[in-house]
Protein backbone atom coordinates (compact mmCIF):
# COMPACT_ATOMS: atom_id res chain seq x y z
CA UNK A 1 0.00 0.00 0.00
CA UNK A 2 1.54 3.47 -1.10
CA UNK A 3 -0.22 6.47 -0.21
CA UNK A 4 0.92 9.10 -2.28
CA UNK A 5 -0.72 13.06 -1.93
CA UNK A 6 -1.06 14.74 -5.15
CA UNK A 7 -2.56 18.12 -4.09
CA UNK A 8 -4.49 19.04 -1.68
CA UNK A 9 -7.82 19.50 -3.76
CA UNK A 10 -10.04 16.48 -4.34
CA UNK A 11 -8.92 14.91 -7.26
CA UNK A 12 -12.37 14.67 -9.23
CA UNK A 13 -11.20 11.48 -11.60
CA UNK A 14 -8.63 9.54 -12.72
CA UNK A 15 -7.09 7.39 -15.19
CA UNK A 16 -4.64 5.28 -16.14
CA UNK A 17 -2.67 4.82 -19.37
CA UNK A 18 -1.84 0.97 -20.66
CA UNK A 19 1.62 0.35 -18.48
CA UNK A 20 0.74 2.51 -15.59
CA UNK A 21 3.63 4.58 -15.93
CA UNK A 22 1.45 7.59 -16.07
CA UNK A 23 -1.62 8.68 -14.39
CA UNK A 24 -3.96 11.52 -15.98
CA UNK A 25 -6.44 13.51 -13.29
CA UNK A 26 -8.14 16.25 -13.14
CA UNK A 27 -7.35 18.21 -9.76
CA UNK A 28 -11.02 19.95 -9.02
CA UNK A 29 -10.52 22.85 -11.85
CA UNK A 30 -10.64 23.26 -15.27
CA UNK A 31 -7.82 21.13 -16.85
CA UNK A 32 -6.12 17.85 -16.95
CA UNK A 33 -2.47 17.08 -15.20
CA UNK A 34 -0.73 14.32 -16.39
CA UNK A 35 1.53 12.90 -14.28
CA UNK A 36 4.60 10.34 -15.16
CA UNK A 37 6.58 8.24 -12.36
CA UNK A 38 9.97 8.31 -11.62
CA UNK A 39 10.62 5.72 -9.03
CA UNK A 40 8.53 6.95 -6.58
CA UNK A 41 8.17 10.39 -7.39
CA UNK A 42 5.39 11.67 -9.95
CA UNK A 43 6.25 14.53 -11.77
CA UNK A 44 3.83 16.17 -13.92
CA UNK A 45 4.83 16.42 -17.60
CA UNK A 46 1.50 17.55 -19.22
CA UNK A 47 -1.16 20.11 -18.85
CA UNK A 48 -4.15 19.63 -21.34
CA UNK A 49 -6.53 22.87 -21.06
CA UNK A 50 -9.53 23.08 -22.69
CA UNK A 51 -12.55 22.53 -20.82
CA UNK A 52 -14.32 25.54 -19.55
CA UNK A 53 -15.72 23.40 -16.57
CA UNK A 54 -14.71 21.44 -14.05
CA UNK A 55 -13.12 18.17 -15.89
CA UNK A 56 -15.92 15.26 -14.33
CA UNK A 57 -14.57 11.98 -16.20
CA UNK A 58 -11.30 10.80 -18.18
CA UNK A 59 -10.38 7.39 -19.41
CA UNK A 60 -7.39 6.79 -21.06
CA UNK A 61 -7.78 4.00 -23.67
CA UNK A 62 -4.89 1.43 -23.41
CA UNK A 63 -4.12 0.30 -27.21
CA UNK A 64 -5.16 3.57 -29.07
CA UNK A 65 -3.33 5.63 -26.40
CA UNK A 66 -6.38 8.37 -26.62
CA UNK A 67 -7.91 10.11 -23.69
CA UNK A 68 -11.67 11.11 -23.67
CA UNK A 69 -12.50 13.85 -21.15
CA UNK A 70 -15.71 15.06 -20.02
CA UNK A 71 -17.11 18.44 -18.08
CA UNK A 72 -19.28 20.28 -16.84
CA UNK A 73 -19.01 22.87 -19.70
CA UNK A 74 -21.38 19.81 -22.06
CA UNK A 75 -18.20 18.71 -23.80
CA UNK A 76 -16.34 16.12 -24.34
CA UNK A 77 -12.67 16.25 -26.09
CA UNK A 78 -10.75 13.03 -27.17
CA UNK A 79 -7.07 13.85 -26.56
CA UNK A 80 -4.10 12.27 -29.13
CA UNK A 81 -0.32 12.44 -28.64
CA UNK A 82 0.96 13.98 -31.39
CA UNK A 83 4.83 13.90 -30.71
CA UNK A 84 5.32 15.34 -27.32
CA UNK A 85 1.74 17.46 -27.24
CA UNK A 86 -1.71 16.52 -26.38
CA UNK A 87 -4.47 17.49 -29.27
CA UNK A 88 -7.76 17.78 -28.48
CA UNK A 89 -10.67 16.78 -30.79
CA UNK A 90 -14.04 18.31 -29.41
CA UNK A 91 -16.69 16.18 -29.59
CA UNK A 92 -20.45 17.46 -29.38
CA UNK A 93 -22.77 15.52 -27.19
CA UNK A 94 -25.90 17.83 -28.17
CA UNK A 95 -26.65 17.91 -24.27
CA UNK A 96 -28.03 20.66 -21.50
CA UNK A 97 -26.79 19.94 -19.08
CA UNK A 98 -23.55 18.76 -17.37
CA UNK A 99 -21.24 15.41 -18.47
CA UNK A 100 -20.84 12.85 -15.78
CA UNK A 101 -18.45 10.27 -16.27
CA UNK A 102 -17.23 9.03 -20.05
CA UNK A 103 -15.95 5.28 -20.65
CA UNK A 104 -13.84 3.78 -23.58
CA UNK A 105 -15.80 0.71 -24.64
CA UNK A 106 -13.79 -2.23 -24.92
CA UNK A 107 -12.27 -1.98 -28.50
CA UNK A 108 -11.97 1.89 -28.79
CA UNK A 109 -13.80 2.56 -31.60
CA UNK A 110 -16.63 4.61 -29.20
CA UNK A 111 -17.53 6.25 -26.01
CA UNK A 112 -20.22 6.20 -23.54
CA UNK A 113 -20.81 9.85 -21.93
CA UNK A 114 -23.28 9.60 -18.75
CA UNK A 115 -24.61 13.17 -18.18
CA UNK A 116 -27.20 15.15 -15.92
CA UNK A 117 -29.41 15.66 -19.02
CA UNK A 118 -30.77 12.37 -18.14
CA UNK A 119 -29.18 10.74 -21.22
CA UNK A 120 -25.95 8.86 -22.42
CA UNK A 121 -24.35 9.62 -25.54
CA UNK A 122 -22.87 7.40 -27.43
CA UNK A 123 -20.10 8.81 -29.55
CA UNK A 124 -18.07 6.61 -32.22
CA UNK A 125 -16.08 8.15 -35.06
CA UNK A 126 -17.27 9.01 -38.48
CA UNK A 127 -14.70 8.31 -41.65
CA UNK A 128 -16.27 10.07 -43.87
CA UNK A 129 -16.86 13.46 -42.05
CA UNK A 130 -13.71 12.93 -40.39
CA UNK A 131 -16.00 13.85 -36.81
CA UNK A 132 -17.00 12.38 -33.99
CA UNK A 133 -21.01 11.97 -33.75
CA UNK A 134 -22.77 10.60 -31.41
CA UNK A 135 -26.75 9.20 -30.64
CA UNK A 136 -28.56 9.13 -27.51
CA UNK A 137 -30.32 6.68 -25.19
CA UNK A 138 -32.50 8.73 -23.91
CA UNK A 139 -35.42 6.05 -22.59
CA UNK A 140 -36.34 4.91 -19.60
CA UNK A 141 -33.19 7.41 -17.82
CA UNK A 142 -35.21 9.72 -15.44
CA UNK A 143 -32.12 11.43 -14.21
CA UNK A 144 -28.96 12.27 -14.01
CA UNK A 145 -26.46 9.22 -15.01
CA UNK A 146 -23.59 9.21 -12.44
CA UNK A 147 -21.61 6.18 -13.58
CA UNK A 148 -21.29 3.69 -17.19
CA UNK A 149 -19.27 0.15 -17.17
CA UNK A 150 -19.12 -1.77 -20.91
CA UNK A 151 -19.73 -5.20 -21.31
CA UNK A 152 -16.44 -6.77 -22.80
CA UNK A 153 -18.54 -7.68 -26.11
CA UNK A 154 -18.44 -4.08 -26.48
CA UNK A 155 -21.73 -3.71 -27.34
CA UNK A 156 -23.62 -4.03 -23.76
CA UNK A 157 -23.46 -0.27 -21.37
CA UNK A 158 -24.41 -0.65 -17.69
CA UNK A 159 -25.41 2.94 -16.33
CA UNK A 160 -26.07 3.50 -13.12
CA UNK A 161 -28.17 7.04 -12.43
CA UNK A 162 -29.96 9.06 -9.43
CA UNK A 163 -33.34 7.86 -10.63
CA UNK A 164 -32.38 4.85 -8.34
CA UNK A 165 -32.05 2.27 -10.72
CA UNK A 166 -29.38 0.39 -12.63
CA UNK A 167 -30.29 -0.59 -16.19
CA UNK A 168 -28.44 -2.89 -18.91
CA UNK A 169 -28.81 -0.71 -22.18
CA UNK A 170 -27.95 -2.01 -25.55
CA UNK A 171 -25.32 0.90 -27.66
CA UNK A 172 -24.90 -1.45 -30.67
CA UNK A 173 -24.15 1.03 -33.59
CA UNK A 174 -24.16 -0.79 -36.69
CA UNK A 175 -21.80 1.52 -38.47
CA UNK A 176 -18.71 0.62 -36.54
CA UNK A 177 -19.19 -2.61 -35.42
CA UNK A 178 -20.88 -5.99 -36.74
CA UNK A 179 -24.61 -7.40 -34.64
CA UNK A 180 -23.45 -9.54 -31.20
CA UNK A 181 -23.80 -12.80 -30.56
CA UNK A 182 -26.10 -13.42 -27.84
CA UNK A 183 -25.28 -12.89 -24.29
CA UNK A 184 -27.03 -14.16 -20.56
CA UNK A 185 -28.58 -10.48 -20.57
CA UNK A 186 -30.63 -11.04 -23.68
CA UNK A 187 -30.36 -11.64 -27.31
CA UNK A 188 -31.79 -8.71 -29.30
CA UNK A 189 -30.19 -5.71 -28.72
CA UNK A 190 -30.99 -2.95 -30.87
CA UNK A 191 -29.61 0.34 -30.30
CA UNK A 192 -31.04 1.93 -27.16
CA UNK A 193 -32.88 -1.32 -25.44
CA UNK A 194 -33.18 -1.81 -22.04
CA UNK A 195 -32.15 -4.99 -21.29
CA UNK A 196 -32.07 -5.40 -17.73
CA UNK A 197 -33.26 -2.86 -15.15
CA UNK A 198 -33.08 -2.83 -11.55
CA UNK A 199 -35.35 -1.43 -8.63
CA UNK A 200 -38.62 -1.68 -6.98
CA UNK A 201 -40.87 -1.55 -10.14
CA UNK A 202 -38.91 -3.51 -12.39
CA UNK A 203 -36.95 -6.92 -11.42
CA UNK A 204 -36.48 -7.27 -7.78
CA UNK A 205 -35.64 -10.60 -5.65
CA UNK A 206 -34.18 -9.58 -1.83
CA UNK A 207 -35.17 -7.05 0.45
CA UNK A 208 -38.73 -6.04 -0.85
CA UNK A 209 -39.23 -3.07 1.85
CA UNK A 210 -36.27 -1.67 1.66
CA UNK A 211 -36.69 -1.05 -1.84
CA UNK A 212 -36.41 2.93 -1.05
CA UNK A 213 -33.38 2.73 -2.90
CA UNK A 214 -31.00 5.79 -3.71
CA UNK A 215 -28.84 7.11 -6.38
CA UNK A 216 -26.45 4.48 -8.14
CA UNK A 217 -22.86 5.56 -7.81
CA UNK A 218 -21.57 3.26 -9.40
CA UNK A 219 -21.59 0.00 -10.94
CA UNK A 220 -19.27 -2.35 -12.44
CA UNK A 221 -19.50 -5.85 -14.56
CA UNK A 222 -17.54 -8.82 -13.97
CA UNK A 223 -14.62 -10.15 -16.37
CA UNK A 224 -16.80 -12.34 -18.21
CA UNK A 225 -19.69 -9.86 -17.87
CA UNK A 226 -22.07 -12.40 -16.42
CA UNK A 227 -22.61 -10.46 -13.48
CA UNK A 228 -23.59 -6.77 -12.82
CA UNK A 229 -22.71 -5.32 -9.36
CA UNK A 230 -23.80 -1.78 -8.34
CA UNK A 231 -23.49 0.53 -5.22
CA UNK A 232 -26.06 2.83 -4.22
CA UNK A 233 -26.66 5.68 -1.80
CA UNK A 234 -28.69 4.29 0.55
CA UNK A 235 -25.56 2.04 1.91
CA UNK A 236 -26.39 -1.23 -0.36
CA UNK A 237 -24.44 -3.07 -2.73
CA UNK A 238 -26.32 -5.12 -5.04
CA UNK A 239 -25.13 -8.15 -7.44
CA UNK A 240 -27.33 -9.30 -10.70
CA UNK A 241 -26.46 -12.24 -12.72
CA UNK A 242 -27.28 -12.22 -16.22
CA UNK A 243 -29.99 -14.21 -17.37
CA UNK A 244 -31.89 -15.41 -14.73
CA UNK A 245 -34.31 -12.51 -14.17
CA UNK A 246 -34.84 -12.68 -10.53
CA UNK A 247 -31.51 -13.39 -9.00
CA UNK A 248 -30.13 -9.67 -7.73
CA UNK A 249 -28.68 -10.31 -4.24
CA UNK A 250 -28.17 -7.03 -2.41
CA UNK A 251 -26.44 -6.46 1.31
CA UNK A 252 -27.41 -3.53 3.32
CA UNK A 253 -24.13 -2.79 4.85
CA UNK A 254 -23.79 -1.04 7.87
CA UNK A 255 -21.27 1.80 6.66
CA UNK A 256 -21.59 5.04 5.04
CA UNK A 257 -22.67 4.78 0.86
CA UNK A 258 -20.29 3.35 -1.32
CA UNK A 259 -19.18 5.69 -4.36
CA UNK A 260 -17.16 3.28 -6.68
CA UNK A 261 -17.34 -0.32 -7.11
CA UNK A 262 -14.82 -2.96 -8.98
CA UNK A 263 -14.79 -7.00 -9.56
CA UNK A 264 -11.57 -7.76 -8.99
CA UNK A 265 -12.05 -11.38 -9.11
CA UNK A 266 -15.21 -13.50 -10.75
CA UNK A 267 -17.00 -13.68 -7.13
CA UNK A 268 -15.28 -10.75 -5.03
CA UNK A 269 -15.85 -7.05 -5.20
CA UNK A 270 -13.81 -4.07 -4.09
CA UNK A 271 -15.69 -1.15 -2.99
CA UNK A 272 -15.12 2.41 -1.07
CA UNK A 273 -16.77 5.28 -0.45
CA UNK A 274 -17.86 7.49 2.15
CA UNK A 275 -15.80 5.89 4.99
CA UNK A 276 -12.63 6.26 3.49
CA UNK A 277 -11.40 2.81 3.45
CA UNK A 278 -12.09 0.00 0.45
CA UNK A 279 -14.10 -2.85 1.62
CA UNK A 280 -14.35 -6.40 0.00
CA UNK A 281 -17.39 -7.96 -0.96
CA UNK A 282 -17.67 -11.87 -1.97
CA UNK A 283 -20.57 -13.23 -4.09
CA UNK A 284 -21.74 -16.53 -3.31
CA UNK A 285 -23.36 -17.64 -7.23
CA UNK A 286 -25.00 -20.90 -5.80
CA UNK A 287 -26.77 -19.42 -3.13
CA UNK A 288 -27.17 -15.82 -4.23
CA UNK A 289 -25.92 -13.76 -1.43
CA UNK A 290 -23.37 -11.17 -0.69
CA UNK A 291 -21.27 -10.87 1.89
CA UNK A 292 -19.09 -8.47 3.42
CA UNK A 293 -15.19 -9.65 3.20
CA UNK A 294 -13.89 -7.22 5.53
CA UNK A 295 -11.96 -3.84 5.68
CA UNK A 296 -8.78 -3.85 3.08
CA UNK A 297 -6.83 -0.37 5.51
CA UNK A 298 -6.19 -2.51 8.75
CA UNK A 299 -4.53 0.05 10.35
CA UNK A 300 -1.62 -0.45 13.11
CA UNK A 301 -2.51 -0.52 16.43
CA UNK A 302 -1.20 1.88 18.17
CA UNK A 303 0.18 1.31 21.75
CA UNK A 304 -2.59 1.82 24.19
CA UNK A 305 -1.06 4.11 26.79
CA UNK A 306 -2.82 4.92 30.06
CA UNK A 307 -5.67 8.45 29.87
CA UNK A 308 -4.92 10.46 32.17
CA UNK A 309 -8.74 11.86 34.12
CA UNK A 310 -7.96 15.13 33.18
CA UNK A 311 -8.35 13.94 29.26
CA UNK A 312 -10.87 11.47 30.78
CA UNK A 313 -12.85 14.35 31.66
CA UNK A 314 -12.06 15.93 28.49
CA UNK A 315 -13.16 13.53 25.98
CA UNK A 316 -16.31 13.21 28.35
CA UNK A 317 -17.27 17.12 28.28
CA UNK A 318 -16.04 16.59 24.20
CA UNK A 319 -17.23 13.46 22.87
CA UNK A 320 -19.50 12.34 25.54
CA UNK A 321 -18.11 9.02 26.27
CA UNK A 322 -14.63 8.83 28.29
CA UNK A 323 -13.39 6.19 25.62
CA UNK A 324 -9.71 4.59 26.15
CA UNK A 325 -8.31 5.45 22.67
CA UNK A 326 -7.74 8.95 21.69
CA UNK A 327 -8.95 8.58 18.12
CA UNK A 328 -7.84 12.07 17.11
CA UNK A 329 -8.93 11.45 13.28
CA UNK A 330 -9.89 8.83 10.40
CA UNK A 331 -7.32 5.88 11.28
CA UNK A 332 -7.54 5.09 7.24
CA UNK A 333 -4.79 5.97 4.95
CA UNK A 334 -7.48 8.16 2.83
CA UNK A 335 -8.56 11.09 4.85
CA UNK A 336 -11.80 11.97 2.87
CA UNK A 337 -14.05 10.27 1.10
CA UNK A 338 -12.52 8.03 -1.60
CA UNK A 339 -14.63 8.41 -5.11
CA UNK A 340 -12.90 6.26 -7.81
CA UNK A 341 -11.12 2.95 -7.85
CA UNK A 342 -9.43 1.53 -10.47
CA UNK A 343 -7.77 -1.75 -11.21
CA UNK A 344 -3.91 -1.49 -12.13
CA UNK A 345 -2.92 -4.86 -12.51
CA UNK A 346 -4.85 -7.81 -13.20
CA UNK A 347 -7.81 -7.30 -15.17
CA UNK A 348 -11.28 -7.99 -13.35
CA UNK A 349 -10.89 -11.53 -12.91
CA UNK A 350 -7.65 -11.78 -11.22
CA UNK A 351 -6.78 -8.47 -9.76
CA UNK A 352 -3.91 -8.15 -8.39
CA UNK A 353 -3.34 -4.30 -7.80
CA UNK A 354 -5.89 -1.62 -7.12
CA UNK A 355 -6.10 2.06 -6.66
CA UNK A 356 -7.97 4.29 -5.15
CA UNK A 357 -8.21 8.51 -5.38
CA UNK A 358 -10.43 10.49 -3.17
CA UNK A 359 -11.51 14.06 -1.89
CA UNK A 360 -8.11 14.29 -0.23
CA UNK A 361 -6.12 14.51 -3.34
CA UNK A 362 -4.08 11.32 -2.44
CA UNK A 363 -4.08 8.36 -4.63
CA UNK A 364 -3.46 4.71 -3.10
CA UNK A 365 -1.74 1.51 -4.80
CA UNK A 366 -3.01 -1.48 -2.96
CA UNK A 367 -1.94 -4.69 -3.79
CA UNK A 368 -4.36 -7.60 -2.96
CA UNK A 369 -2.21 -10.59 -2.16
CA UNK A 370 -1.36 -9.07 1.03
CA UNK A 371 -5.28 -9.71 1.87
CA UNK A 372 -5.23 -13.16 0.69
CA UNK A 373 -6.18 -14.21 4.27
CA UNK A 374 -9.14 -12.00 4.08
CA UNK A 375 -10.59 -13.31 0.44
CA UNK A 376 -12.87 -16.41 1.48
CA UNK A 377 -12.12 -19.22 -1.22
CA UNK A 378 -15.16 -20.68 -3.48
CA UNK A 379 -15.08 -22.90 -5.57
CA UNK A 380 -16.35 -21.52 -9.33
CA UNK B 1 -35.19 41.40 -22.11
CA UNK B 2 -34.32 42.97 -18.16
CA UNK B 3 -32.73 46.67 -20.26
CA UNK B 4 -35.26 49.52 -18.46
CA UNK B 5 -34.42 48.33 -14.80
CA UNK B 6 -31.51 45.92 -13.11
CA UNK B 7 -34.16 43.59 -12.77
CA UNK B 8 -32.97 39.58 -11.98
CA UNK B 9 -36.57 38.48 -12.34
CA UNK B 10 -35.42 36.08 -15.13
CA UNK B 11 -33.43 34.29 -12.93
CA UNK B 12 -36.00 33.01 -10.92
CA UNK B 13 -37.61 31.37 -13.52
CA UNK B 14 -37.47 27.64 -13.06
CA UNK B 15 -36.85 26.48 -16.82
CA UNK B 16 -37.55 22.74 -15.49
CA UNK B 17 -40.90 23.60 -15.02
CA UNK B 18 -41.14 23.62 -18.42
CA UNK B 19 -39.50 20.62 -19.16
CA UNK B 20 -42.08 17.78 -21.04
CA UNK B 21 -39.35 15.37 -19.61
CA UNK B 22 -39.77 16.22 -16.33
CA UNK B 23 -39.24 13.73 -13.96
CA UNK B 24 -42.73 12.81 -11.88
CA UNK B 25 -42.28 10.87 -8.99
CA UNK B 26 -44.39 8.07 -9.21
CA UNK B 27 -46.15 7.59 -5.54
CA UNK B 28 -47.89 4.60 -5.01
CA UNK B 29 -50.33 6.17 -2.70
CA UNK B 30 -53.19 3.62 -2.77
CA UNK B 31 -51.16 1.16 -0.56
CA UNK B 32 -53.41 -1.79 0.46
CA UNK B 33 -51.27 -2.25 3.57
CA UNK B 34 -53.51 -0.72 6.40
CA UNK B 35 -50.64 -0.45 9.49
CA UNK B 36 -50.33 -2.82 12.50
CA UNK B 37 -53.74 -4.39 14.18
CA UNK B 38 -53.97 -2.35 17.08
CA UNK B 39 -56.35 -4.61 19.44
CA UNK B 40 -53.34 -7.54 18.96
CA UNK B 41 -50.72 -5.13 19.77
CA UNK B 42 -52.22 -3.58 22.86
CA UNK B 43 -53.15 -6.77 23.76
CA UNK B 44 -50.11 -8.11 23.67
CA UNK B 45 -48.69 -5.11 25.69
CA UNK B 46 -50.96 -6.25 28.31
CA UNK B 47 -50.58 -9.56 28.82
CA UNK B 48 -46.36 -8.25 29.66
CA UNK B 49 -45.41 -9.87 25.81
CA UNK B 50 -42.96 -7.50 24.79
CA UNK B 51 -41.21 -8.93 21.95
CA UNK B 52 -44.43 -10.50 20.36
CA UNK B 53 -46.01 -6.16 20.60
CA UNK B 54 -42.80 -5.85 19.10
CA UNK B 55 -42.61 -7.76 16.24
CA UNK B 56 -46.51 -7.43 15.55
CA UNK B 57 -46.23 -3.43 15.63
CA UNK B 58 -43.49 -3.90 13.08
CA UNK B 59 -45.34 -6.00 10.55
CA UNK B 60 -47.13 -4.25 8.15
CA UNK B 61 -45.50 -1.02 8.19
CA UNK B 62 -48.13 1.83 6.05
CA UNK B 63 -46.45 3.39 3.51
CA UNK B 64 -46.69 6.48 2.79
CA UNK B 65 -50.41 7.18 3.69
CA UNK B 66 -50.83 10.20 6.37
CA UNK B 67 -53.45 9.19 8.80
CA UNK B 68 -52.12 5.76 9.41
CA UNK B 69 -48.84 6.44 9.91
CA UNK B 70 -49.26 8.99 12.91
CA UNK B 71 -51.56 5.81 14.31
CA UNK B 72 -48.50 3.21 13.79
CA UNK B 73 -46.21 5.70 15.12
CA UNK B 74 -48.22 6.38 18.45
CA UNK B 75 -49.24 2.83 18.59
CA UNK B 76 -45.08 2.17 18.01
CA UNK B 77 -44.19 4.86 20.68
CA UNK B 78 -46.43 3.25 23.87
CA UNK B 79 -44.37 -0.13 22.70
CA UNK B 80 -41.23 1.11 22.96
CA UNK B 81 -42.26 2.73 26.27
CA UNK B 82 -43.49 -0.17 27.91
CA UNK B 83 -39.97 -1.92 27.26
CA UNK B 84 -37.22 -2.20 30.35
CA UNK B 85 -34.24 -0.52 29.37
CA UNK B 86 -32.26 -4.11 30.27
CA UNK B 87 -34.74 -5.67 27.57
CA UNK B 88 -33.98 -3.10 24.79
CA UNK B 89 -30.75 -4.75 23.63
CA UNK B 90 -32.26 -7.99 23.62
CA UNK B 91 -35.47 -7.16 21.59
CA UNK B 92 -33.08 -5.23 18.81
CA UNK B 93 -31.06 -8.45 18.95
CA UNK B 94 -33.90 -10.52 18.00
CA UNK B 95 -34.56 -8.37 14.44
CA UNK B 96 -33.75 -9.34 11.43
CA UNK B 97 -32.13 -6.57 9.25
CA UNK B 98 -35.09 -5.24 7.81
CA UNK B 99 -36.88 -5.00 11.36
CA UNK B 100 -33.58 -3.25 12.37
CA UNK B 101 -34.24 -0.65 9.42
CA UNK B 102 -37.53 -0.35 9.96
CA UNK B 103 -37.48 0.28 13.68
CA UNK B 104 -34.76 3.15 13.03
CA UNK B 105 -37.49 4.36 10.76
CA UNK B 106 -39.92 4.93 13.30
CA UNK B 107 -37.30 5.97 15.96
CA UNK B 108 -36.82 8.77 13.85
CA UNK B 109 -40.19 9.55 12.72
CA UNK B 110 -40.27 9.83 16.57
CA UNK B 111 -37.89 12.58 17.14
CA UNK B 112 -40.10 14.56 15.06
CA UNK B 113 -42.34 15.08 17.13
CA UNK B 114 -41.44 14.47 20.91
CA UNK B 115 -43.60 14.28 23.77
CA UNK B 116 -42.97 14.13 27.48
CA UNK B 117 -40.84 11.46 27.99
CA UNK B 118 -40.40 10.06 24.47
CA UNK B 119 -36.65 11.02 24.06
CA UNK B 120 -35.25 9.15 26.17
CA UNK B 121 -36.71 6.17 25.68
CA UNK B 122 -36.23 6.45 21.87
CA UNK B 123 -33.15 7.41 22.09
CA UNK B 124 -31.95 4.32 24.00
CA UNK B 125 -33.31 2.99 21.40
CA UNK B 126 -31.24 4.61 19.09
CA UNK B 127 -28.35 3.53 20.69
CA UNK B 128 -28.96 0.15 20.64
CA UNK B 129 -30.32 -0.14 17.22
CA UNK B 130 -27.42 1.71 15.97
CA UNK B 131 -25.00 -0.45 17.26
CA UNK B 132 -27.23 -3.61 15.83
CA UNK B 133 -27.84 -1.62 12.20
CA UNK B 134 -24.67 0.40 11.88
CA UNK B 135 -24.28 4.26 10.52
CA UNK B 136 -26.01 2.17 7.26
CA UNK B 137 -29.83 1.52 8.77
CA UNK B 138 -29.31 5.45 9.56
CA UNK B 139 -28.42 6.20 5.92
CA UNK B 140 -31.37 4.49 4.32
CA UNK B 141 -33.37 6.37 6.86
CA UNK B 142 -32.68 9.23 5.08
CA UNK B 143 -32.50 7.96 1.82
CA UNK B 144 -36.08 6.14 1.89
CA UNK B 145 -38.35 7.21 -0.37
CA UNK B 146 -41.22 5.35 1.06
CA UNK B 147 -41.53 6.63 4.58
CA UNK B 148 -43.30 5.19 7.33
Amino acid sequence: MAYHSFLLEPISCHSWNKDRTQIALCPNNHDVHIYKKDGTKWTKIHELKEHNGQVTGIDWAPESNRIVTCGTDRNAYVWSLKGEVWKPTLVILRINRAARCVSWSPKENKFAVGSGSRLISICYFEQENDWWVCKHIKKPIRSTVLSLDWHPNNVLLAAGSCDFKCRVFSAYIKEVEEKPGPTVWGSKMPFGEVLFESGPSGVSGGAGEGAGGGWVHGVCFSHSGNRLAWTSHDSTVAIAEGGKTSTISSLSSETLPLLCVSFITENSLVAAGHDCYPVLFVYDGTKGSVTFGGKLDVPKQTSQRGISARERFQNLDRRATSSETTEQGLESLHKNSISQISVLEGGKSKCSTFCTTGMDGGMVTWDVKVHTHTLHTHTV
Amino acid sequence: MSKNNDSNQFRKVDVDEYDENKFVDDEDNGESQVGPDEAEVDSLIRQGNLMEALQAVLKNPPINTKNQNDRAEALMLKVLSAFKSSDIEKAVQSLDKNGVDLLMKYIYKGFEKPSENSSATLLQWHEKALSAGGVGSIVRVLTARKTV
